[in-house]
């Protein structure tokens, strides 16, 4: 395990008309981390997800992928980064194989095939069944089989485990750890705590300046 | 690792499977046409001269509306689901990802409405002349629209109660479209040559071909985060 | 250069400096005005056709030119905005769009006041006309656009593409009315309005055309100024402005 930092961001500043949700927010994602975000509804979890994946800019501040600004390797950024959001990203109208059959085509998931990935999910059998007959705890599985096919190093989670059950969290932490065990980088976000001891936390306040 | 050609198809097959799975979604903006022009005899008059000199217009216009209604679902589901986040952060270009999904979508709701408004003309007793013009004018014509559009609806993704907003925000951008189209099939029909004014047409879609897919680009990164 | 740019980007520089010209603006504004209205309307030669109706002119053509000004003004600041992200350009932006708006609308306005006396109803679609409603139906999508995001960020940005989207449009949809009012132009009407003027009648409309510009700076300047205080409403300074002294 190196303790080579991935991510690195510097006194990042984001202003929702005026109102500064955070005032010089620094710290950095060191490889083989997994970094818990925590803090009250509202303070920003999300918002700082999005600005982590350059989903939602940011005012002032820099964030540096292995040293060189964002905006100067933005592609080769995306190629390194994972990011599921709240909302699973699937569609309905397919089934879950054919959804990720779509995103591998847009992302380097190369890792294992899609068949393999929901297998390794807890997904056998749901493979080729339209995702509206899936429960939510099924379609968060298999918005996070995604995991186990991508070649990121950066994994990026808003509520990973929203609708898990407990062999579903349990899953999830096993592979978040065999992700960071092999050098990679977790940042999550969750209200719940995880059963795992690893993890660093970075508490939001309402307005924090936290410093790492 | 994922190739441009890849992404770029992939795209569009996926809509183009979903759009199959929702069928019934795909007859609504041809019904929506087909209504629209029955309302015309019903409320102007019968008469097929005074039809035929409405029918450029009207089938124009009612391809028009009938494009802008589906035009709504060209970012707006896969906003909600986030299966558009997921599409802005691959590491291909976004504007055409962008193209391929204006694509998909054209095929999907522009291409009918092209190939129903032969059955519109003949309903708007349209002269004889006037049906390549229409055909081929249509073609560039919803091409324009679905480009332009996708801007407006990628600025609106976000918004509830966005599609109102939508229509007010490209329907003036149409406007130049309409004219050429309609005098194309209006100058056809008076026994006139209309090559030029198609060319018109042609040169108003390859420019929107042009700017549209990097200005919708634009506009999704700043319209997510509505 | 360089310097000078980043302190025009800085709202509060800006504040200062535009305190200080608005009188100026204010006095020229008025003064081009009152000169031109009392030229127009009381000295100026009466128009052989259409008697004193013409009169109208001297609002109705100054404002057509600014309202379309208008829009490039607007555009040309969201651009600068969204380039550098310059926090005084997205103001400007904001500001110009209602104004804009309104004189678009007034144009109109006086544009179908003029046109009873001269065609006998009050609206005809006339090339210059339509092209006029078409670019106020652009103002209103910008302005309705600007409205419905929940942030001014997004909306910003939102309203500075739609904006540029709209410029690259503007010459097309004006030649494209243009040329679609030649194939329906009815024979008898024809209004010419400058190429035949008289110079006693044009002087007056060039002076009421430079009021007009000097009273779009002072009010694109006035608006300006409330959206900084608006958005800077967190800044030392600008509490400190509010304190009284």
């Amino acid at each position: 395990m190196s303790s080579q930092s991935l991510l690195e961001f510097q006194a990042l500043t984001f202003e929702r008309d005026d109102w500064p949700l955070f005032n010089g927010l620094s710290g950095t994602i060191n490889a083989g981390e997994i970094l818990q975000i925590t803090g009250p509804n509202g303070c920003g979890k999300t918002t700082l997800l999005h600005i982590l994946a350059t989903i939602q800019p940011f005012n002032t501040g820099s964030l540096c992928w292995l040293g060189s600004d964002i905006s100067l390797c933005r592609q080769q950024y995306l190629s390194a980064i994972a990011f599921i959001g709240h909302k699973p990203g699937l569609k309905l109208s397919l089934t879950p194989r054919e959804n990720l059959q779509w995103l591998a085509q847009l992302q380097p998931l190369t890792r294992c095939t899609s068949a393999e990935a929901l297998v390794r999910i807890g997904l056998a059998g749901f493979e080729d069944v339209p995702c509206h007959t899936l429960s939510a705890g099924q379609l968060r599985r298999a918005a996070l089989a995604t995991l186990c096919m991508t070649q990121a190093s950066l994994w990026l989670l808003d509520e990973p485990l929203t609708a898990l059950d407990v062999q579903g969290i349990a899953d999830l932490e096993a592979l978040l750890l065999a992700h960071a065990a092999q050098g990679g980088a977790v940042v999550l976000s969750s209200h719940q705590a995880l059963i795992n001891p690893v993890v660093r936390t970075l508490a939001l306040d309402a307005m924090a300046e936290a410093e790492l | 690792m994922t190739t441009l050609s890849g992404a770029f198809f992939g795209v569009i097959r996926r809509d183009l499977s979903i759009a199959m799975r929702h069928r019934g979604d795909l007859l609504n903006p041809l019904f929506f046409f087909l209504i629209v022009v029955t309302l015309v005899p019903l409320s102007i008059s019968p008469e097929p001269a005074r039809l035929a000199a409405m029918a450029p217009g009207m089938i124009w216009i009612s391809a028009l509306l009938a494009t802008l209604l589906a035009l709504d679902n060209l970012f707006q589901d896969d906003f909600t689901d986030g299966s558009l986040v997921q599409l802005m952060l691959s590491p291909q270009p976004l504007w055409l990802l962008v193209l391929a999904k204006i694509i998909a979508h054209w095929l999907v709701t522009g291409l009918p409405v092209v190939l129903f408004s032969p059955l519109l003309g003949l309903m708007l007793s349209l002269p004889e002349e006037g049906f390549a013009p229409l055909l081929l004018g249509l073609v560039l014509g919803t091409a324009v629209f679905s480009l332009l559009g996708a801007v407006g609806a990628a600025l609106t993704v976000a918004l509830h109660k966005g599609s109102v907003l939508l229509s007010l925000l490209v329907m003036p951008l149409y406007v130049p479209v309409l004219i050429f189209g309609t005098s194309a099939v209006q100058r056809a029909v008076d026994g006139m040559s209309y090559g030029g004014v198609m060319a018109m047409l042609a040169a108003a879609s390859a420019f929107s071909l042009l700017v549209a897919p990097f200005a919708a680009a634009g506009a999704l990164k700043v319209g997510i985060n509505g | 250069m360089w310097q000078w740019f980043h302190k025009l980007g800085s709202p509060r520089w800006f504040y200062q400096i535009s305190g200080k010209f608005l009188p100026w603006l204010a006095l020229a504004s008025m003064v081009l005005i009152v000169t031109g209205v009392v030229w127009g309307l009381a000295f100026a030669p009466e128009d052989a056709r259409q008697g004193n109706s013409f009169r109208i002119i001297y609002i109705h053509v100054p404002a057509s030119f600014l309202a379309l000004a208008g829009y490039y003004v607007m555009a040309a600041a969201g651009a600068v905005g969204m380039i550098w992200k310059m926090k005084l350009a997205d103001m400007v932006m904001v500001a110009a769009a209602p104004l804009g708006a309104a004189l678009t609308f007034i144009a109109l306005f006086t544009g179908a006041v003029w046109g009873k006396p001269t065609w006998g109803t009050y609206w005809i679609w006339d090339a210059r006309i339509t092209s006029m409603l078409v670019l106020l139906f652009l103002y209103i999508g910008i302005i309705a656009l600007s409205r419905s995001f929940s942030t001014r960020e997004t909306s910003t940005r939102a309203c500075a593409i739609l904006a540029l989207v709209g410029t690259v449009n503007i010459p097309i949809i004006y030649k494209s009315v243009d040329w679609w009012y030649t194939l329906h132009q009815p024979a008898t009407i024809k209004l010419t309005g400058a190429p035949s003027m008289h110079p006693d009648m044009f002087k007056p409309l060039l002076v009421m055309i430079l009021g007009f510009y000097c009273f779009y700076a002072l009010v694109l300047l006035l608006n300006t100024r409330t959206e900084i205080l608006l958005r800077e409403g967190r800044a030392t300074w600008v509490k400190e402005l509010a304190q009284p002294k």
